[in-house]
């Protein structure tokens, strides 16, 4: 056997062990497998690499992705990461840990976890939070079977037609096997329509569970969410509201909503873009229905010398005790990206959340404006947004979308209906906004 | 490790700030209407940056990890993580990407999909994999919802049925059950595998297949699966194969090969990419050729845990196909050794041969006498933390009730097994002795055993001033 990095046994060791187990080849041990499915062949697999090798390769591929300056949010925000957090977050301890089973050698992970759960549940405003989920649309698709599970006799959910598609496609997969009815709410003048709720309501007889509704919309419209709860529990419904944690620190929270439960991606508190993922889902309740959460939730209790610990607790309602009855399937979460957001909380605080939303506010205005002025686009709501919006483009959208790349920009993003899609976080500089307006003015034919 | 006792927020100070950003200009956030804001700040935590790092510093030194030592958690892989994937994971020409870019900016990206694709089929003998699924449970609901959607779309809509092993993984029920399915469980024969006769009266037009782990939970290789694909095959049903204990196959055995039509793999225990504590993983769902047309389910909001999968694949790059071969080898080498060395102190209930892990059910000589209880499993696992080992998983499989599930991963040395193996019969005399002292463990971990009723009966689940 050739020397191998990751494998330290030697010819010796192996022989060793086999005397120990009583068997003459390792080939013996695998004597209970049916002969013909022993796999004789080569794989077909590439030779193995040196690390230089391994690192060239990847060196090369990476150069093959074009790093666009990003104007795009829809459900992933370039925000800024602090430098400090892929130094902790990589830190062996954090990384290289499993799930905290055995909490005493655990204090690390399910302390974080914990602050992470009151930092939700300050930024929702709701009283529990679990310990995360995979991803927002996941963490919407489990508010739905959450709130199925928690009114009697309804099947029905309603979903709000201004959710990001991607929401609404996750919730819809997770319906259609569940066997949830899903029923959408109309959408007036881009905003989810009240009318259309109520009326959904006085309708459907086979009752209906709850109805999940975005804070931040598809059109980067902040919504007025006034009457939604009372509408929904007038009929013993619940409200779940998805959202943007970032712009919490700012906006009504889902209790001020009245929302009965709060779910999203936490992406935009600091995670990279990495396309598409390893991001974070969030979810929080009020304390009614803590028990049919799902996910890790970790509690505090104290050791037996009397000091402050932290467990893994109310587990009777996981997996692995409730088998098929559990409130969900759910086994891991999504921990060391909880601990990203932790510490981004932490360095940021109250006051930097705000500049962080009135940096937003700022550019996303300005970068509006400046595309408005250009005369290649209208206005296509009067309505309040802070880092995110569209507008109707008056020129031919492929074009300015090609334009646009080649120029080092990703931009204007097109919508069912048509319309392009803008975002600018905190990230984005004046310069490089005037230099996505000039090429439009130059290159972009109206 | 020491007990470090602070949470962040008792570090806070109003005025401090950990934060670098440029001013802005104006505090025009509140021209958006009164009624759309909330009404006070939250209360997240003032602290400087250097408050930050040694916070999270000292609570990392309250944690166990596989670079910290033996991590011989069954069914959970605890192999090492390459360091390599963690500078490839991090390249800003792959962290930088937008989920939603054109395909034309994001080839290397592509590219990394394509071959970790490939590299999977090869090793596992299956067609494609999707990749959207961030975790295993969310593999095992995804490729039960292909399983539907095949049925569904023959217009077999009575198969709503599907039969788990009474050793099965938990999720294995808990997924079926969220995707709508009914359980049926069925036996396992003394040998510790699948009881076909008990499968057979099972199998009707109403089964949409069965979820098969193999090796089981208990690390024994599921011999009759031939017969089972072929009785489960001919019922019309498909067989689901869950990739837990996917590592001893690695370089053996193809699932493909097998019968089984569609199974998932988890990144973060057969392909070396690190638990972070819970997560994120990621588990790929490969399907055989007719199911193909199935695998585009939307189960996750963008391309999956892209970070994960770059990970993956750099493992994969590194072993090549020469050194594939000798990962399930050597993880049931070091099994099987284990297996053997303490089979005087601990009761190896299933003798024969095992996979990548095996199961004891308990101490031989647990030390209870009269009025002194004896150790239990729960104690032992609590002592070999003294001892800089983690514990092995406990209490499963369900099938013995005192279960100490040990699988030790090809990575580790017969050095490091052998001081398991040594700690493991000092922890068996001392309960045989005086079983107190492992009533009492741990002595040396930061902290003692917690109280974990009162954590339930009474919940703080966060932090209050």
């Amino acid at each position: 056997m050739n020397g191998f990095s990751y494998f330290p046994h030697t010819e010796a060791d192996i022989q060793q062990m086999l005397e120990r187990i009583g068997v003459k080849s390792v080939g013996e041990l695998y004597d209970d497998v049916p002969a013909d499915y022993l796999y004789k062949k080569e794989y077909d697999l590439p030779d193995a690499m040196s690390e230089q090798e391994v690192r060239d390769f990847f060196y090369g591929l990476s150069s093959r992705n074009s790093r666009l300056t990003c104007f795009v949010g829809a459900g992933a925000y370039d925000h800024y990461t602090p430098s400090v957090i892929p130094y902790i977050t990589s830190r062996s301890e954090f990384i290289t840990a499993y799930t905290p089973y055995q909490c005493e050698i655990s204090q690390g992970t399910l302390r974080y976890i914990f602050e992470y759960q009151t930092m939700i549940c300050d930024l929702t405003g709701l009283d529990v939070s679990n310990a995360s989920m995979y991803d927002g649309p996941t963490a919407a698709a489990e508010a739905m079977r959450m709130m199925v599970a928690s009114v009697r006799k309804s099947t029905t959910v309603l979903v709000s037609s201004t959710l990001l598609p991607n929401v609404i496609e996750v919730i819809r997969t997770y319906a259609k096997f569940y066997g949830t009815t899903i029923e959408m709410i109309d959408e007036a003048d881009g905003r989810t329509s009240l009318q259309s709720l109520t009326s959904i309501l006085s309708s459907v007889k086979t009752g209906v569970a709850g109805a999940i509704i975005p804070s931040i919309n598809r059109h980067g419209i902040i919504e007025d969410l006034t009457g939604f709860a009372d509408s929904l529990h007038a009929q013993k419904a619940l409200l779940t509201v998805y959202c943007d944690p970032s712009a919490l620190a700012v906006l009504k929270t889902p209790a001020e909503w009245g929302a009965d439960i709060a779910v999203g991606d936490a992406q935009p508190l600091g995670i990279p873009l990495s396309y598409g993922g390893a991001y974070v889902g969030f979810m929080a309740c009020r304390k009614e229905h803590l028990r049919k959460l799902p996910g890790r939730i970790v509690g505090q209790t104290k050791d037996g010398q009397g000091r402050r610990a932290f467990v893994l607790t109310l587990q009777a309602r996981e997996q692995h005790i409730r088998r098929e009855k559990a409130t969900s399937n759910i086994c891991s979460n999504e921990s060391l990206m909880a601990l990203w957001v932790t510490v981004y909380l932490s360095l940021m605080g109250p006051e930097g959340m705000k500049r962080l939303n009135q940096l937003c506010y700022e550019n996303a205005h300005y970068l509006h404006d400046e595309l408005i002025k250009t005369g290649k686009f209208e206005e296509v709501f009067q309505a309040p947004f802070l880092k995110e919006f569209v507008l109707r483009p008056l020129v031919d959208v492929r074009t300015l979308q090609r334009k646009l790349s080649e120029n080092g920009f990703f931009a204007a993003l097109e919508t069912s209906e048509g319309y392009v899609s803008f975002c600018a976080t905190e990230k984005r500089t004046k310069q490089e906004i005037d230099s996505l307006i000039n090429i439009i003015n130059k290159e972009v034919e109206a | 490790m020491k007990y470090y006792d602070k949470l962040i927020f008792e570090l806070s100070k109003p005025g401090r700030t950990g934060y670098s950003l440029p001013a802005p200009e104006s505090s025009s956030v509140s021209s958006i209407d009164a009624n759309l804001l909330r009404a006070s700040a939250p209360q997240l935590p003032e602290v400087s940056e250097i408050d930050v790092v040694r916070h999270y510093t000292n609570l990392s030194q309250m944690n166990f990890g596989v670079d910290t030592g033996f991590y011989p958690l069954g069914s959970c892989t605890m192999k090492y993580n390459p360091k390599i994937n963690e500078e490839i994971a991090s390249l800003p020409s792959f962290l930088g990407l937008h989920p939603l870019q054109p395909d034309d900016t994001v080839s290397g990206a592509k590219a990394v999909y394509e071959g970790l694709d490939s590299a999977l089929a090869a090793i596992t003998g299956m067609r494609h994999f999707t990749f959207l699924p961030c975790a295993g449970a969310h593999g095992e609901l995804t490729g039960l919802m292909i399983i539907r959607s095949y049925h569904m779309s023959r217009g077999d809509t009575r198969r709503t049925k599907i039969i788990v092993p009474d050793s099965a993984h938990g999720t294995n029920p808990a997924s079926a059950a969220v995707c709508g399915l009914e359980i049926v469980e069925v036996k396992s024969n003394a040998d510790g595998l699948v009881d076909v006769n008990d499968l057979k009266p099972l199998l009707d037009d109403t089964i949409a297949g069965i979820m098969m782990t193999n090796p089981n939970t208990l690390g024994l290789f599921e011999r009759d699966i031939k017969e089972i694909a072929r009785l489960v095959h001919e019922a019309g049903g498909l067989l689901y194969y869950d990739g837990a204990n996917m590592n001893p196959l690695v370089g053996t055995v193809r699932p493909g090969d097998m019968g089984f039509d569609v199974m998932h793999l988890n990144l973060h225990k057969t392909f070396s990419t690190p638990h972070g504590g819970g997560g994120p993983g990621s588990g790929p769902v490969g399907v055989c050729e007719k199911l193909v047309p199935f695998l585009g389910v939307r189960v996750s909001g963008f391309h999956g845990n892209f970070s994960v999968i770059l990970r993956a694949y750099t493992y994969i790059l590194m072993l090549g196909r020469q050194n594939v071969k000798m990962v399930g080898p050597l993880a049931t080498l070091n099994a099987n050794y284990i297996k053997e060395s303490l089979k005087d102190k601990y009761k190896l209930p299933i003798p024969s041969v095992c996979k990548h892990e095996f199961v004891y059910d308990g101490l031989i000589d647990d030390g209870a006498r009269e009025g002194v209880p004896g150790a239990t499993t729960l104690d032992v696992a609590k002592r070999l933390l003294d001892f800089g080992f983690h514990a092995p998983t406990i209490y499963f499989p369900l099938l013995f009730h005192q279960a100490l599930m040990i699988e030790p991963t090809e990575t580790e040395s017969k050095e490091t097994i052998d001081e398991f193996i040594e700690v493991m019969r000092r922890i068996a005399d001392e309960a045989a002795e005086n079983p107190d002292i492992l009533h009492q463990a741990p002595h040396n971990a930061p902290i003692t055993r917690p109280d974990e009723t009162t954590a339930a009966r009474n919940p703080i689940l966060r932090y209050q001033a």
